[in-house]
């Protein structure tokens, strides 16, 4: 126990700590500037992973994205539909989509992210079994949706009763929680852009999501990423779905506002 | 919120010591065994996979980051200066890494219908470690070249 | 779930230029060394062989080790010499084969 507490504390090391050990990278992003303005992660990355993500034939998300691509026309389900039946080409019928989410989810009475959707269409309208929120299919196909607005800025409407899940979400981002005493804000608003250790902090921008990790050595959900971090500040996790991280995922794409979808992202 | 263990310590406490929670981080890399190679075991296995010919430094080109991102999926590039022609060109190149679990990490066997010598990949490094490359020609010579690659433990993506 | 694998060959060369091909394989390359929750040992699977064929004859193979990293990517070349078809295998340690293929047109 105490072996694994003082592993987790070094893994993460401390804020304090680690501003105080910030070596002169190359690439050292100013303070100044990741606190002024909105930077999509892709700007904390070094030049090799870029060149990954750049390149669809050398980003190994792209695996997983065809799954999607490939699923989108499967027929699944006691309906006897595909996507396709529905929704017709997705380059066309999901430009501009993917960049809206979280949208309000009327029935649930919650915001409903992209997986959510998947689901409802699956067992509503296809008649289909819901995927499990990290399962290789729903990873696909949320890559694949959110992949027909790369580029488009993220735009997350968050008015109406949206508005009072983004209050809720900005609530859990600056409340502090777990052994380590961190809220999400200390090191992706304090110290974006300062070390965390061996790692460089970014913003912590949701625009790339579902993102491969090189750590993972597959793609991820954002709410995958959620749990980690309240693994690493040794915090009890949400699920993945759940009403926390659902108004986290609408605080941290409204703060994503503008930045260019990138899914499939890959990071650190 | 205070670690159970640290009730007497406090946040600041833990602050002072973290740095002692190090060699435990590093204790849960990826790639950690007992066993590992070394620059003696690369050089032996190297040797193997060559078949014993003397190296020489020189027409290989090894590109790795210098310190690498996560060391889980390092992307390397080798390139080897040779006209790949029926008569002249690269058979082999091997690639062996002197920190890793096994030294062994590629091998590539090429023909003249390659056209070029030229190819990238991605790696695992365990820890900071040399990569040796070497490249088997048609003539039975055999050219080397060697980089260093840090590879840095801790943070979040560790 | 088997992911397909994804590659880049030219549909069109002229002859003898020297093209690029680009190949990713979704494969977790268990090294072998990590240890599950009760603390056994995880055996190897990994992708140990690569070949890459233009009709019917090799142009690049490649022996693969656990260094390799996770969903194996390669990029290569090859020099345009006449039409056909690439046939790319890779096969793992339990002896399953994975095969995909493209054509390019050398005019």
């Amino acid at each position: 126990m105490e072996k694994k507490i003082w592993g987790a504390v070094a893994m993460l090391g401390l804020g304090g700590l680690l501003v105080a050990c910030q070596p002169g990278g190359p690439k050292l992003i100013d303070k100044a500037d990741t606190t002024s303005d909105t930077r999509s992660g892709y700007s904390y990355a070094e030049p090799e992973t870029q060149a990954m993500q750049d390149d669809d034939f050398n980003n190994p998300a792209m695996l997983w994205a065809d799954i999607g691509g490939d699923q989108w026309t499967t027929v699944d389900g006691e309906a006897g539909k595909s996507c396709q039946s529905c929704h017709g080409e997705a380059a066309k019928s999901m430009k501009g989509v993917g960049a809206k989410f979280p949208i309000w989810d009327a029935k649930l009475k919650t915001p409903k992210a992209v997986e959510m959707q998947i689901n409802e269409c699956r067992t509503e309208r296809m008649k289909a079994q819901p995927w499990k929120w990290e399962s290789d299919q729903m990873l696909g196909m949320t890559m694949y949706v959110k992949m027909q607005s790369r580029g488009m800025p993220v735009n997350v409407d968050v008015s109406g009763p949206m508005k009072a899940w983004l209050e809720r979400g900005k609530e859990f981002y600056n409340t502090r929680r777990g052994l380590l005493d961190m809220a999400c804000s200390h090191c992706h608003v304090d110290n974006a852009g300062n070390m965390i250790r061996a790692n460089r902090l970014s913003q912590g921008q949701a625009n790339g999501f579902p993102t491969y990790r090189l750590k993972w050595q597959k793609p991820g959900s954002l709410h995958r990423r959620f749990k980690g971090c309240n693994d690493q500040v040794r915090a009890e996790p949400f699920k993945r779905g759940s009403e926390e991280y659902l108004a986290l995922e609408t605080y941290v794409m409204w703060r994503a506002s503008g930045l260019p979808v990138e899914t499939p992202a890959v990071r650190n | 919120m205070v670690s159970p263990i640290n009730k007497n310590v406090g946040r600041r406490g833990v602050l002072k010591t973290a740095g002692l929670g190090f060699l435990a981080a590093a204790g849960g890399s990826m790639l950690a065994t007992s066993a590992s190679a070394t620059p003696e075991t690369a050089a032996k296995a190297l040797a193997k996979m060559t078949g014993g010919a003397a190296m020489t430094e020189g027409k290989v080109k090894l590109e790795l980051p210098q310190i690498a991102e996560n060391g889980r999926t390092v992307p390397l590039k080798v390139t080897v200066d040779s006209p790949m022609t029926d008569d002249n060109y690269v058979k082999h190149i091997h690639i062996v890494a002197e920190g890793n679990p096994t030294p062994e990490m590629i091998s590539f066997n090429l023909t003249p219908g390659a056209g070029k010598a030229e190819l990238s990949t991605r790696v695992r490094l365990g820890k900071t470690q040399n990569i040796v490359a070497a490249a088997v020609m048609s003539d039975g010579s055999v050219f080397t070249a060697k980089e260093q690659v840090k590879v840095t433990i801790g943070g979040c993506g560790g | 779930m088997s992911k397909k694998p994804r590659i880049k060959v030219p549909k069109k060369a002229a002859k003898g230029e020297i093209v690029q091909i680009k190949t990713l394989i979704s494969h977790n390359m268990e090294t072998g060394t990590r240890k599950d929750k009760s603390g056994k040992l995880i055996p190897r699977n990994i992708i140990n062989k690569f070949t890459c064929t233009l009709n019917g004859k090799e142009v690049l193979s490649a022996n693969l080790y656990p260094s390799v990293a996770a969903n194996p990517y390669f990029a290569f070349h090859v020099r345009a010499t006449e039409s056909g078809t690439f046939e790319f295998t890779w096969t793992d340690d339990e002896g399953k084969e994975i095969k995909a293929s493209n054509e390019m047109t050398v005019a």
